[in-house]
């Protein structure tokens, strides 16, 4: 069966730390920060951190970033671009699944709570182990498929129409905001391939230079690979980049179904 | 299929590979969700008709060919979308191989014996029983 509760070693026990004050003013924000430190064979805890916003950036993350810097240099997170477009700093914080760099810390209302994206395994502190996630999107060949050679002299073409097509579906960054906050991915994602990896086998799918449109059909046509989608739509509403991948799971669907009628 | 420690992530996301089906469980769910809506509206007219009616009008009623053959389209589409509603459910939950089994098992053949006796009781009161 499903399960609904967590392994007892994978509990929040309540002997979280409060640390002191990072900067000194007192227009503070608090931080509780989900924390596991695998070498130490204790359960997760969270910690309460207190940030000085007058000396700080806007977003989370640069909060985060003075607390490592200047507190506690053992709080484990992945960040790079810090501008939106890698992807690394997707966590869970206030509840929802975000990029921590594009989200303002005066958009959360009260104290800070950041947990590591949901239902991954937890590598440390806020690093969720994305490697299932990654090899998914490696089976979908997220690569362009041609038999034609591509012409000697120039790039393959595709008009304006064609081109609008992978509007709305090139921008994912592959965070997997989306798919950590689906119940199917949650309940089933051993083969559910998930709202993030549908999307991107959705824009090869519809991409007009691509000539493996049917092999790519039939690799997807099954009903744990595409079909656990459940139209939640949480993938929707969570996604930082503004997108719509289960838009993009129903149109997979009525492209299975069209090439039957 | 068992997954292995040593084996590599994409052998383990592979898996078997595509079954290349599922399409005609989720279009016919959908058929049947459309078919249903006039079905029912028609079942809750007759239902509220009926209740006030005595034995032989509503054995009557039941009994004509155009009812009755609703009657039976509507056990059809309910029985029907009710094993692939449940399938769904099951497959979604239950993760052990052979508690899935016998509850895909269980689905498939209390749907039959439902429709079954359903179409039954309507034939016999269509064909004079």
């Amino acid at each position: 069966m499903v399960e609904f509760n967590l392994p007892a070693n994978s509990r929040i026990k309540s002997n979280g730390k409060t640390w002191p004050k990072v900067g000194s003013g007192s227009n503070t924000k608090k931080f509780k920060i989900y924390r596991y430190d695998p070498d130490s064979g204790e359960n997760p805890r969270v910690d309460t951190y207190e940030v000085d916003l007058d000396d700080c950036g806007p977003m989370i993350l640069d909060a985060l970033i003075r607390i490592k810097d200047e507190i506690d240099p053992t709080l484990t997170f992945r960040r790079s671009c810090r501008e939106g477009i890698c992807g690394s700093c997707a966590m869970n914080i206030d509840g929802t699944n975000t990029l921590a760099c594009t989200k303002g810390i005066k958009e959360v209302s009260g104290d800070i709570k950041i947990y590591p994206l949901p239902h991954l395994e937890v590598i440390k502190d806020l690093v969720g182990d994305l490697t299932h996630f990654y090899a998914q999107y490696a089976s979908i060949e997220p690569w362009m498929q041609t038999k034609t050679p591509a012409p000697p002299d120039r790039e393959r073409l595709q008009d304006r129409d064609e081109r609008v097509k992978i509007d709305g579906l090139y921008e994912c960054i592959l965070c997997a905001c989306c798919a950590t906050s689906c119940p199917s991915y949650w309940w089933n994602g051993d083969r559910y391939l998930g709202p993030a990896v549908l999307l991107q086998a959705y824009r090869w799918v519809i991409d007009s230079r691509d000539e493996a449109t049917g092999d790519r059909l039939d690799n997807l046509e099954d009903p744990f690979k595409l079909y656990r989608c459940h139209t939640i739509m949480n993938c929707a509403k969570t996604c930082p980049k503004g997108l719509n991948p289960g838009r993009a799971i129903a149109e997979l669907k009525k492209m299975m179904v069209e090439r039957k009628l | 299929m068992q997954k292995s420690r040593l084996n590599t992530p994409l052998k383990n996301v592979r898996g078997l590979g595509s079954a290349r089906g599922g399409t005609d469980h989720w279009w016919m769910q959908r058929v049947t969700a459309i078919a249903l809506v006039p079905l029912v509206f028609a079942f809750v007219v007759l239902a509220v008709r009926l209740t006030t009616a005595d034995y032989a009008t509503a054995s009557g009623v039941m009994g004509h060919p155009v009812v009755a053959g609703v009657l039976l389209l509507l056990i059809v589409a309910v029985f029907w979308h009710l094993k692939l509603g449940l399938q769904v459910v099951i497959e979604d939950y239950v993760h052990g191989h052979a508690p899935k089994l016998f509850l895909m098992f269980v689905n498939t053949f209390g749907c039959w014996i439902g429709a079954l006796i359903c179409a039954l009781a309507v034939l016999k009161i269509a064909f004079g029983g």
